[in-house]
């Protein structure tokens, strides 16, 4: 075990991995690939040089020209790119920190009002009930917010970690249904879900996976308007289950297909009906889906409703 | 009437989840830092412990260690109540002993109570 680690810190791609970064950005391996480039064309100068001057010397000093220059470059560009990495490591630790930090505020705010809510401790005037409402509600969406903010920074970060088990989707998505029950009938929209009876069980993080149900779920109820329907299948196809979920909803507009799985990316039509949103839900269903060996898309027109869908590896025999 | 002693440096919550515990008929001590949790916890002979990990003077790691460790206090349930929710930090926990762990922000008051009169029931 420990010889491994001790491997481990001589191995470029478990270093850069580390650090949540691919090859191409990081800047040990950048600086490897520096050294490689600047012995190449030494050796190309040495030979091409040396072909058509006569006076070793001066290929000498031509070589050495050219791999002082060479090395000056690269130099600064490696720089430039831990520079880079350096300030987003930073911004994700900030935003870590700062999300740590604001959660016991929150969760102490919202207790507060829970409390005072349930008149436990003394009446509340009735016409004062809706402003503790409305003070409740944003203080859910300040820690839903919150919690997004720290998904991401663990994704990015790479201290996200799945815990594999064999589960039964249809039933985590019955059960994420019943949670949304009065969510969806306040907003008269009707949720029907399908499977057959042999669907297999998945191999992933339940709990992980619940996220990427309870964010889609969420989205189609959100951005489907008032006496619409929400459709969602399982079915087994080719080794893995697909979750699909349709709504009948605004649709996605078609310039800002290419943005959905993007960071803080919200759509035109889906701030224009000042549905809320943080704009990260999407971003980490994608990466839980990714990280869990499964692929997630969708297809959608402007006011046609949108589908969304996203696979699972099937369950593991024990 | 069940005893629970509170580990929790956060008055605010102290009060509210204190206060609404009480109200349910519970004894509640309270101690605001890790060294007084642990002298209390030898001395009054609680029921159960709520325990947060961010503590000042000892951290509730270190408390549930030492709890774990000590013959008087070793058999006495502690759950775990804090912010901090990566997998290394709960596995941490359940490894010294924990009985269970509640991530403060994702319950509401009624809730939290709910699941410490579960763990009566």
């Amino acid at each position: 075990m420990n010889y491994k680690k001790f491997l481990e810190q001589f191995s470029i791609v478990s270093q850069c991995k580390k650090h949540g970064l691919s090859l191409w950005q990081c800047p040990q391996f950048l600086f490897i690939v520096m050294g490689l480039i600047i012995i190449i064309s030494s050796v190309l100068t040495f030979f091409i040089g040396s072909r058509y001057i006569d006076d070793p010397i001066i290929v000498a000093l031509i070589v050495l020209g050219i791999t002082v220059i060479l090395f000056v470059f690269l130099f600064l560009i490696v720089q430039g790119f831990e520079k880079l990495t350096e300030a987003n490591k930073l911004k994700t630790e900030f935003v870590s920190i700062v999300s740590h930090q604001l959660r016991s505020p929150l969760s102490n705010l919202k207790m507060t009002l829970d409390l005072l809510m349930s008149r436990k401790i003394g009446s509340i005037k009735e016409e004062q009930v809706d402003y503790f409402k409305i003070l409740k509600d944003n203080s859910d969406r300040m820690e839903a917010i919150v919690s997004d903010l720290l998904i991401v920074s663990r994704i990015e970060t790479e201290k996200f970690f799945l815990k594999k088990e064999n589960f039964s989707l249809a039933d985590l998505v019955e059960r994420t249904i019943k949670n949304f029950e009065i969510y969806a009938k306040s907003s008269n929209i009707e949720i029907s879900l399908e499977f057959p009876k042999d669907l297999p069980k998945v191999f992933a993080d339940s709990s992980k996976i619940q996220l990427v149900v309870e964010n889609l779920l969420d989205n189609a109820i959100k951005y489907t308007p008032k006496k619409g329907s929400v459709k969602i299948t399982l079915e087994k196809n080719d080794q893995k289950v697909f979750f699909k979920i349709k709504d009948s909803g605004f649709g996605i507009p078609s310039q800002d297909k290419k943005y959905i799985f993007k960071k803080f990316f919200r759509a035109d039509n889906a701030v224009r009906h000042q549905t809320q949103g943080s704009g990260l839900g999407l971003y980490i269903a994608k990466s839980i889906i990714e990280k869990s060996g499964g692929k997630i898309n969708f297809d959608s027109g402007q006011s046609k409703g949108t589908l969304f869908w996203f696979t699972l590896p099937i369950a593991i025999e024990v | 009437m069940k005893k629970i002693l509170f580990i929790e440096d956060e008055s605010a919550l102290q009060k509210t989840l204190g206060e609404s515990l009480r109200q349910e008929g519970f004894e509640i001590i309270s101690a605001l830092d890790g060294e007084l949790g642990l002298n209390l916890a030898k001395t009054k002979n609680p029921d159960l412990i709520l325990l947060d990990l961010i503590l000042p003077k000892i951290n509730g790691f270190e408390v549930l260690k030492q709890l774990k460790s000590l013959q008087e206090t070793k058999d006495i349930p502690v759950i775990v109540l804090t912010n901090l929710e990566g997998v290394g930090e709960i596995d941490k926990v359940l490894e010294l002993g924990a009985t269970t762990y509640l991530v403060k922000a994702q319950y509401s008051l009624d809730e939290m109570i709910e699941k410490i009169k579960d763990f009566f029931n």
